[in-house]
């Protein structure tokens, strides 16, 4: 590469066949971009978290209100959606009820990814006793059906917004603490780990600085998983009913209009395609960075 | 010998881990809001003065917390869950009678979706560039993505309202006469779309899992010994690489145990199936916190159990893990 | 007599990023009946794929052979429909590879793999393959052999392993034996210990072996007649005291140079080590109408860069291709 002392002079130092090396970003993004299913989502994504945004704000109507009667059909009278079993716009209540989706399924994934990635590395690291005692709290958590568990505090603790986000958050980590743990009990044989520590770093900047940025591809590719799963879950526990009554969100339109799907089916389809693009486009990708990030597979 | 050795570490262990879900059920308990003798009785605060009294006495809510926790463990020794004051019952006797159903769904669903699961992966992994491969990919992809319920409810309308082919909702009907056949007939009918919903999670993600193992499988160096020794194509695929790819698939399918419940409660809301799942989402709505939580611990069982039974599963197929 | 195995121009084609590749490119040799031949040249001249070609194992899809004939008892087997190759493969013809620690199969017993071979070819019931594969685990030297027959192949060491191979190679008592470096992946000394076997077994079965290896060493010890491949192609063949005596190609003097002991052996000097100097051409350079030894050639002149050099076959049955072969 060119010398930086020269560099006024640019042109005739860098005239060479040096092979510039690229950033590893640079090269994760390029393959990224190929896999066109992954970037095509990647723009459908950016699209959902706009609406969620703006379209609340430019769709004025409250998905509280009765605006009309009953069971209006899809794009009559003006409602896109149509109205459901109590007259309310299903149009308002998708686009209020992404930023629900929105908002919990990311902080959830952050809550996750966050304890998941903390106790796998803690495990990964330091071996001995504490790997045995955090992968048996792991192997716990493992063993209570999410959905139920979920179910419980939100029963026993209330169903607000921050609750439920809790409630997904605290249940649904194993998955980012294995992989967190395998990544480092990798990482931490290999030999540029051995030279930092053999030139005498601290636990603390080992962890931090040296394996954990190199554990992060396969827990970035989890954590675009888990918003997905997040979303799921959230979807699930207002299917069931046990969301905050304050806000409308997919998975409580479909639940609420559950018992008019015989006269009025369009009511469960539109939120269920709401949840189903955003999981699916999330799934996509996380597949892409996984093919991004992850050279092992780039053979394939 | 090792087998017995290792089947008494895992079962004590599994005792552990529900003694430590009994635990996490005490501390719940505890720490809602509000009285805990209210959140017993279910009541929120309408409960009269003498039930409460009874409701302290019962569960010894004036003593020590160690010694509660003592006598809610030793109870659950003796198979006492508590007692719900909504249905009236106990509620080792209100789980036990929803529990075949729920099991029912379950298992019939977790060995629908490996076996259809496994038939797709072998399949696609020997036609790579055939349909049933493609059909593979995006099955797993949309399969995964749709929530449980939506699927199920969709099929509902497409089968059951819009085309009357299965019944809307139950387990059986019972005005169904006659002897066992008709009966029996009449639960398969019941069967039939609550169990397709929740087996299509699991087909997508033991079908895309099968057929990558499969794969590799058929790379490896040992397949290709078996061709060099003349042994048909047929025999290579289903003797030789089979039990091969199946270690990774059995693993999965038994981590997935709790996915397939927490599934299951959703699949039984949606075709009113009369399992746990229902129960549980009836007895959240009722507030009825001992019935709960002993659903929590009992599902708790039943993944333990499930995974117990994979891990034996595992030492049949591949003698790798066996230790020897 | 006629030959065992006869080899015809035979040319294999690779299908390679870069194109199609002649991985191996006219290719002629026979084998006798007993007699034990090797194959010599360094990776990725052709030398498995020879080997995988004449079993039809050829990898699926992107590995054919495009021309020339492979007769095995007088019967093309390149025209022969996949049930005939099957009958053939593990029964007349059998083959052992590089890798033990992957070939055998882990979820089968290796008494049960053995014994596969043997109900599959010579129609044996469950107990009388059973217990002759029992006597082959014998035969091949693996100890207490009753009881190890039902052992798993993760119980057995690389050496055990590559016996045990052999045993399922030699079931059927073929009359040709394929062994692909069978010791490359294995100790010096376990090296010595297999090879001491398959020559007795040789003996009992009257198989003809082709033995592939990269290793001179192996070959001066154990093969009657030899064939150096380089880059897909023939370049010398011959009886081995001839070749190793007198080398007609510059490559092959370049290989036995660089095993000290052969020469020492041989010539009782004392000589520094050496290489033959370059690399092999990559697949995409196979197929030239020049030599494609040129690079890496002391000899080398115009001819050799504009003409593949044509066979010169010697007196005493040794063939060069090297334009300059009278003259090595």
């Amino acid at each position: 590469m060119s010398d930086t002392s020269n560099d006024g002079a640019k042109s005739s130092v860098t005239e060479t066949n040096t092979i510039k090396a690229r950033h590893p970003a640079a090269d994760a993004i390029s393959m990224f971009v190929k896999n066109r299913a992954a970037t095509v989502a990647l723009f459908v994504l950016i699209l959902i978290v706009i609406t969620g945004i703006i379209g609340p704000m430019v769709y004025t109507t409250d998905p509280f209100d009765m605006v009309w009667a009953p069971f209006s059909p899809p794009g009559q009278e003006g409602f896109l959606f149509g109205t459901d079993y109590l007259g309310r716009d299903i149009l308002a209540g998708i686009l209020h009820g992404t930023r629900v989706s929105l908002l919990v399924g990311l902080s959830a994934a952050l809550m996750t990814v966050f304890i998941g990635v903390t106790v796998g590395a803690l495990a990964g690291f330091f071996r001995g006793w504490v790997e045995e005692v955090l992968m048996r709290i792991t192997e716990f958590f493992q063993v209570l059906p999410t959905l139920l568990f979920s179910m419980v505090i939100v029963a026993l603790f209330g169903p607000t917004l921050p609750i439920i986000t809790i409630a997904i958050g605290v249940v649904s980590w194993p998955a980012v603490a294995r992989i967190t743990r395998a990544e480092f009990l990798r990482i931490r044989e290999l030999e540029y780990v051995t030279a930092s520590r053999a030139s005498g770093s601290k636990n603390a900047k080992l962890m931090f600085k040296v394996i954990l940025p190199n554990a992060l591809p396969p827990i970035i590719v989890q954590a675009a998983l888990m918003v997905g799963s997040a979303i799921l879950f959230e979807a699930g526990l207002s299917f069931l009913g046990l969301t905050d009554p304050n806000v409308v969100s997919w998975g409580q339109i479909i639940g609420s209009n559950r018992p008019y799907i015989l006269d009025a089916s369009y009511t469960v389809t539109f939120p269920g395609i709401a949840i189903f693009i955003t999981v699916l486009c999330l799934s996509l990708v996380g597949d892409g960075l996984n093919d991004a990030l992850n050279p092992k597979l780039r053979q394939r | 010998m090792n087998f017995l050795n290792t089947l008494l570490q895992r079962v004590l262990w599994a005792a552990l881990l529900l003694l430590a879900v009994l635990v996490l059920n005490f501390s719940m308990m505890h720490l809602a809001p509000g009285d805990i003798a209210d959140t017993i009785s279910q009541s929120m605060g309408g409960a009269d003065a003498e039930t409460l009294a009874q409701i302290r006495s019962d569960y010894g809510l004036d003593q020590p917390l160690i010694s509660q926790l003592g006598d809610y463990v030793g109870k659950v020794f003796r198979f006492d869950l508590g007692y719900s004051y909504f249905y009236n019952q106990p509620v080792t006797r209100l789980i036990f009678e929803k529990l075949p159903a729920t099991l029912l769904l379950v298992i019939t669903a977790q060995i629908l979706a490996l076996i259809i699961g496994v038939m797709l992966g072998v399949y696609s992994a020997r036609n790579r560039d055939g349909w049933v491969s493609h059909f593979v990919t995006f099955f797993a992809l949309f399969g995964y993505s749709a929530p449980v319920f939506w699927t199920g409810i969709l099929l509902l309308i497409a089968f059951s309202l819009k085309i009357p082919l299965f019944p809307v909702a139950g387990m059986i009907d019972v005005t169904v006469e006659g002897g066992f056949i008709p009966k029996f007939l009449d639960l398969l009918r019941h069967m039939v779309l609550p169990v397709i919903t929740l087996a299509s999670i699991f087909i997508a993600l033991y079908s895309r899992l099968c057929r990558a193992s499969m794969m590799e499988v058929l790379a490896t160096d040992y397949i290709r010994t078996a061709k060099s020794k003349g042994i048909s194509d047929r025999e290579i695929i289903y003797k030789h690489a089979l039990k091969n790819s199946l270690s990774p698939v059995i693993t999965l399918a038994g981590l997935q145990f709790s996915a397939v419940i927490s599934g299951a409660v959703l699949v039984e809301t949606v075709f009113s199936w009369p399992g746990l799942g229902t129960l549980a989402l009836q007895s959240i709505i009722a507030r009825d916190t001992p019935t709960i939580l002993g659903i929590l611990f009992f599902s708790a069982l039943v993944v333990i159990v499930g995974n117990l039974l994979t891990d034996f599963a595992l030492r049949f197929v591949d003698p790798r893990v066996r230790g020897l | 007599m006629s030959a065992l195995l006869e080899v015809k121009n035979l040319r294999i084609e690779l299908d390679t990023r870069a194109g199609v590749a002649p991985v191996i490119d006219d290719l002629s040799f026979e084998l006798q009946a007993g007699e034990t031949l090797s194959f010599v040249g360094e990776s990725g001249c052709g030398k498995s794929m020879t080997a995988l070609g004449i079993m039809g194992l050829l990898p699926e899809k992107i590995g054919r052979i495009a021309s020339g004939s492979i007769c095995f008892d007088g019967e093309d087997i390149t025209k022969a429909c996949d049930e005939r190759l099957r009958e053939i493969r593990g029964n007349d013809i059998s083959m052992i590879f590089q890798e033990p620690m992957t070939s055998l199969n882990p979820v089968f017993t290796i008494g049960e793999q053995i014994a596969e071979v043997l109900r599959r070819h010579q129609k044996l019931g469950k107990k009388a393959a059973w217990q002759s594969s029992v006597e082959l685990l014998d035969a091949v030297r693996i100890p207490d052999p009753k009881r190890r027959a039902s052992s798993y192949p993760h119980q057995l060491s690389g050496g055990q392993r590559q016996r045990v191979m052999i045993a399922i190679a030699l079931a059927c008592k073929p009359r040709i034996l394929i062994a692909d470096e069978p010791t490359t992946a294995l100790d010096v000394t376990i090296q010595a210990q297999i090879f001491d076997l398959l020559q007795d077994l040789r003996e009992q079965t009257g198989s003809a072996i082709i033995m592939i290896t990269h290793d001179m060493g192996v070959v001066a010890e154990i093969a009657e007649r030899m064939i150096v491949m380089y880059a897909g192609r023939m370049v010398e063949q011959g009886q081995v005291d001839h070749v190793l005596n007198h080398p007609r190609h510059p490559y092959t003097k370049g290989l036995i140079e660089c095993v000290p002991h052969l020469l020492a052996t041989l010539t009782e000097e004392r000589l520094e080590l050496t290489e033959v100097a370059g690399i092999v051409p990559s697949l995409a350079e196979f197929g030239q109408d020049a030599c494609l030894f040129a690079s890496r050639c002391n000899k080398v002149d115009q001819q050799c860069l504009q003409a593949r050099p044509v066979e010169q076959h010697f007196d005493n049955h040794q063939v060069s291709a090297c334009w300059h072969a009278d003259k090595v």
